[in-house]
């Protein structure tokens, strides 16, 4: 990586939401405030800045990631994911963002995006997810309004629909 | 009954609700999601590093000249353009936002900066020089009355700022005819259900009206408006107040962002910028607002078979370093139903508020409710254990008699509603408490720590405006005339197409108001759901509000819900006039269904609702003479029940009380002490239940924070007021993997004092749970003394009594001399180099070798030839600060010895301390001997001694070898270099 400059902005090009990007930003500039304050994506929510409450969970190269713990500057390159792309179609939502609502499995919504980013790489990389996994998963998450349980049941829902859809005769 | 029937096809139903698309997809819109003006400008807070000190100086020039930074304010400058913010008790003390001449808590506001970026504006708070004389803290309540106490308010000249005593019935007589006499002494923690949003605040000021603009994440009660208004110096029309549409939680919390109202307003004023402010988590937690912890001595006189005649409170109530508005509400909300579920004719209260150096406190989801219901039902369980009976039996046998609603408690409240034994039966029934019982006789038979407990608690919800006066004597009551009421307001509006707007100043933080308002709405008019939309966002310059506006006390379903209903209902009357004539009619014969109006005898003569609510619009002529327009109705509710305090005190401080009835099974692993919830049945009567789902998933909500609060939450603070739970990582919020699934029962007794029958539901848990698992931990140990939270390191003690000293000794121990909670260090060492006594004595008082050898050190200053200021950043463990060190030499005999003493400050902590250095002249060079004594206080003293110790054994090894290397070569440090000596090198005093 080329030395730089901690008083000036360096491009940032990486692609966002399956689009590429050239943001600007200081060395020191968080990927959270990036995407919220330069960019203009606010779905991702900042609830600590320090990693613990997950809320800004985003996925960088299919990983999730902690927008809060990462530099602007780290995602050169890389392919970010945000809450905002989750379901393809703006006017629907997707099969798991559908559950949540059916199950009311958010309250205030503030660390909801997080949990959905980080629930969709589960649900992507372990379809067979049962409730012991899902509740580890969402063990690094926050969430102060709903008690958790809803949040479960939408995940198991979101997780049972998915294995239907990919074994119709199942 | 379990549930009420539905009628009208809506209420009652749990449908989908509105608000989750936009949040789903990232489209929520929270106060930092908010556009902004292009010239808004940021604003950062400097704060208190001490839990108690004067400010003798603050020095912003370094931080002024910093590029893009438009403004720095200190106290004094606020004061310039603001009035002291009210106090709610007669008392000669002052609440401002920022501090002025004294800081009292740690994260109290000292400086304000503004810049063209947070980034920039932070770094701007790194060169604001503050000089503190630091003064001794006081954090425990009881310690706080004692004659010798540190005061915090000179002018108060005590930190008793209120005292109170109350007496209802002849308690004397009741205690003196008692059987038995058993009393209970609690200490109940400070703990906050903080919101995973913190607060935000976007203001802007017109010089040409003198007129503020100010958008927060506020929740209200809007009588905070007023304190705002009065604060800044303006009348309430120059102080616009607005919501964001969306708020990520509050919890209450959030009604204490308005001090932050006051700081951006005029920090707005002073940059000739909008100011936005979003405030940080270390903030949040060390600064923002806490629930009070209180010292409670309660007493009960109780019959031979368990009758509970009389009580008396004796209550210690913490409010933190001021009182600020509305405390002390959270000693007060209670005050009609301090006699909980219970019968009990004769009581004596005797309350009494003291501040500490701890942040104020405020509204905190249960407000005051777990702090009695702590002390009550753990009372009531003692009452089982003294008098050898079941204490479930105790419970039952004092529950208020179904035949006795509306019941008037002893202190003045009114309960509505209710059938508290059947509610009870029916919990212990279906929550299988038989089963219970057997599995914790099981687990006891085979060695195993197990406990059940309860609670019965009402739930207050729908607060008196008025209860608040409480605190003052009625002669003061009387002059100041009455308060009381609770005005809820909900405006419904049709527009020229037939479509339904229903506005409320009901403040949502995602309890899903705008769902249930289309509920209700949509049925009273014959719509579908999605023909009613809502709106929650308040702006106190546009819309319907008043005092009592907000969303707290959970008001939402019994009052606004209730005015939403009846607004909707004045306008259906007008719509059926209307329509009545178009359809040749009565109009009591005209019936709203599917979206249309007909006749209900002849359902085939109908009228679409558009066309009947566009005459309004379209035709007004047309409309039946007297018939007023259908455009928009508000209606303010107020119920008659809530009735400002009595002569004697009586007072009924909420319109409506829930009941609840939990019980819980609990296991204690003996090993860890780690508590396990086994099992939790809640049963709650929240009168009608609006909306199943959300019902659910308040109680949920509120039993997880109550979780949390019962087994891990804790607002920790060092006997040197230093704040020791910044962070999500000390301040520990339970996740998934600790929260457990309850087992939710309800009994629906409407109320007959709400238009819908609705009581609150949204905080009993937070009142009931504490106390249920508290009393199922005391059955399975047998401790009486339950302190929350229920750690496995407290839990411990009470198993195996405090811990044993380990079989090899540790590191030497420090002597503590200093301020209780300041962690003490002394020691002395030594050090060989090779130079000159002469060299190394210029060396240690030239600042640009001190900057060459001390670690971490960006500048050392000389301000004279005896002081010298120290910029340095050193890491200990995880925390990586930023330390400012003001050192003063006296004693000097050169070059032999001299005598250092000083301070450092940083955001993390600070220290103070003192030490003397000797050189003696060697063979090969100079012998350097240290001897130092030194305090540390702040976060970094939390981070535990043997760290600290480790951190500065390798500082000041470093010095040394830099010394040694500059003084020319020569002998390492001495293996056993001065211990306290390392101290001050870490915290950068050492010049």
């Amino acid at each position: 990586m080329p030395r730089m400059n901690a008083a000036r902005k360096h491009p940032v090009d990486f692609t966002l939401n399956g689009r590429t990007v050239r943001a600007e930003a200081e060395n020191r500039m968080l990927l959270s405030d990036l995407l919220r304050h330069e960019i203009g994506l606010t779905g991702t929510h900042v609830g600590c800045e320090h990693g613990v409450c997950g809320a800004c969970t985003v996925q960088i190269d299919g990983r999730p990631a902690r927008a809060c713990l990462t530099l602007a500057q780290q995602v050169r390159g890389g392919d970010v994911r945000t809450v905002e792309a989750l379901s393809r179609d703006p006017a629907e939502l997707s099969p798991l963002q559908a559950a949540f609502r059916r199950h009311h499995g958010l309250q205030c919504g503030f660390c909801t995006p997080g949990i959905l980013m980080s629930l969709d790489v589960l649900l992507r990389e372990r379809p067979d997810a049962g409730r012991e996994d899902i509740r580890e998963h969402l063990s690094g998450h926050l969430c102060r309004c709903t008690g958790y349980a809803t949040i479960v049941e939408a995940a198991l829902a979101a997780a049972e629909e998915q294995r239907k859809e990919e074994k119709p005769n199942v | 009954m379990t549930r009420l029937e539905t009628t009208g096809g809506l209420i009652g139903r749990t449908v989908e609700r509105v608000e989750d698309a936009g949040l789903l997809t990232g489209r929520g819109r929270y106060i930092d999601d908010l556009p902004v003006r292009r010239d808004t400008a940021h604003l950062a807070i400097l704060r208190s590093p001490h839990g108690h000190a004067g400010i003798s100086a603050i020095n912003t020039h370094a931080a002024r000249a910093l590029p893009g930074v438009i403004a720095v304010m200190t106290g004094a400058d606020v004061a310039r353009l603001t009035r002291s913010m009210t106090v709610g008790v007669k008392a000669n003390v002052e609440c401002w936002p920022i501090a002025r001449d004294r800081v009292r808590y740690v994260g109290e506001p000292v400086a304000l900066v503004v810049a063209e970026n947070r980034y920039v504006a932070e770094d701007a708070l790194d060169l604001i020089e503050v000089d503190y004389e630091t003064l001794a803290a006081v954090i425990d309540p009881e310690k706080a009355l004692a004659a010798d106490a540190p005061v915090l308010h000179p002018s108060l000249g005590t930190n008793l700022i209120n005292e109170r005593a109350f007496r209802y019935g002849d308690p004397e007589k009741a205690f003196a005819a008692a059987a038995h006499r058993v009393s209970i002494r609690i200490a109940y923690p400070r703990n906050s259900c903080t919101p995973i949003e913190t607060y935000g605040v976007i203001a802007e000021y017109d010089p040409g009206e003198d007129a503020y603009d100010v958008t927060a994440n506020f929740q209200g009660p809007f009588s905070i408006h007023a304190v705002i208004s009065r604060a800044l110096n303006v009348p309430g029309n120059r102080m616009r107040l607005r919501t964001p549409p969306d708020s990520g939680g509050s919890f209450g919390i959030k009604q204490g962002v308005f001090p932050y109202v006051i700081l951006a307003a005029v920090a707005a004023r002073v940059s000739a910028r909008p100011v936005k402010w979003i405030e940080d988590r270390l903030e949040h937690l060390t600064a923002s607002v806490s629930a009070t912890n209180r010292v409670t001595t309660l007493e009960a006189a109780v019959t031979a078979d368990g009758r509970i005649t009389a009580l008396s409170w004796d209550q210690l109530e913490d409010c933190g370093a001021h009182l600020r508005a509305p405390e002390p509400a959270t000693l007060y909300r209670m005050h009609g139903n301090m006699t909980g579920a219970y019968a009990i004719e004769n009581v004596a209260i005797r309350n009494r508020v003291v501040l500490t150096n701890k942040t104020p406190t405020g509204l905190n989801r249960g407000f005051g409710g777990p702090q009695i219901y702590f002390a009550l039902e753990r009372l009531v369980h003692k009452i089982g254990d003294e008098l050898l009976l079941d204490p479930l039996d105790v419970i039952r046998r004092n529950l208020v008699p179904a035949d006795a609603f509306p019941y008037r408690t002893a202190t003045g409240g009114l309960l509505d509603s209710g059938d508290y034994r059947a509610a009870l039966d029916r919990a212990t029934t279906e929550g299988r408490l038989d089963a219970l019982r057997r599995q914790r006789d099981a687990a006891r038979a085979q060695g195993r720590l197990y406990g059940i407990g309860y609670a019965a608690v009402v739930e207050p919800s729908v607060s008196n405006m008025g209860y608040i006066t409480t605190v003052l004597t009625p002669e003061e009551r009387a002059k100041a005339g009455p308060k009381n009421g609770a005005q809820a307001v909900a405006t419904v509006a049709i527009d020229p197409l037939g479509s339904v707007t229903v506005k409320v100043a009901s403040v949502p933080q995602g309890q899903g108001h705008r769902t249930v308002l289309a509920q209700v709405v949509a049925e009273r008019l014959g719509l579908a759901m999605d023909k009613v939309r809502v709106n929650t966002e308040l702006d106190t310059e546009r819309d319907a509000w008043s005092i009592a506006s907000g969303n707290y006390a959970s008001r939402f379903a019994p009052a606004v819900a209730g005015a939403a209903a009846l607004a909707a209902d004045r306008i259906r009357a007008r719509l059926a006039t209307i329509a009545a004539r178009q359809l040749n009619v009565t109009p009591d014969r005209v019936d709203f269904r599917a979206g249309t109006l007909l006749d209900r005898d002849n359902p085939d003569n109908a009228v679409s609702f558009g066309r009947v609510a566009a005459a309004s619009h379209w035709a007004p002529g047309t409309l039946p003479e007297g018939t007023d327009q259908t455009i928009r109705e508000t209606v303010f509710w107020t119920p008659d029940e809530l009735q400002a305090p009595t002569a004697a005190d009586g007072i009924n401080s909420s319109l409506c009380h829930g009941f609840i009835f939990d019980f819980c099974g609990v296991e204690i692993d003996r090993k860890t002490g780690q508590v396990r919830i086994d099992r939790y049945v809640t049963m709650h009567d929240c009168g009608r239940i609006l909306h199943p789902g959300m019902v659910d998933g308040q109680v949920r909500g509120g039993f997880a924070q109550a979780v949390g609060a019962a087994l891990y939450e804790e607002y920790a603070y060092g006997g040197d007021g230093s704040f020791l739970t910044g962070t999500l990582a000390d301040y520990l919020i339970p996740t998934v993997m600790e929260t457990p699934e309850p087992l939710i029962l309800h009994y629906e007794t409407p109320s007959p004092f709400t238009p819908l029958g609705a009581k609150g539901v949204g905080e009993g848990n937070c009142m009931s749970t504490p106390v249920c698992i508290a009393n199922a931990v005391a059955d399975a140990l047998g401790v009486e003394d339950i302190r929350l939270p229920l750690s496995p390191s407290r839990v411990s003690e009470w198993l195996y009594g405090e811990e044993r000293p380990p079989s090899k000794p540790l590191d030497q121990t420090p002597v503590a001399t200093g301020a209780s909670g300041e962690r003490m260090l002394t020691g002395s060492g030594s050090a060989e180099v090779t130079a000159t006594r002469e060299s190394v004595w210029a060396m240690l008082l030239d600042p640009n070798t001190l900057k060459a050898i001390i670690p971490g050190a960006h500048e050392v200053r000389k301000v004279s030839d005896t002081h010298f200021r120290a910029e340095v950043t050193l890491g200990i463990g995880p925390v990586k600060g930023r330390y400012r060190a003001d050192i003063r030499l006296s004693d000097m005999v050169e070059p032999e010895t001299v005598t250092l003493s000083g301070g450092t400050e940083g955001a993390l902590g600070s220290g103070r301390g003192t030490g003397r250095v000797t050189l003696t002249e060697t063979t090969t060079g100079t012998r350097i001997d240290y001897r130092y004594e030194a305090a540390i206080g702040g976060k970094v003293a939390s981070v535990g001694g043997r760290l600290l110790d480790g951190a500065a054994r390798v500082v000041i090894g470093q010095f040394f070898q830099a010394l040694a290397r500059h003084a020319g070569g020569g002998a390492p440090p001495s293996a056993a270099a001065g211990f306290i000596q390392r101290l001050l090198h870490l915290f950068g005093r050492h010049r």
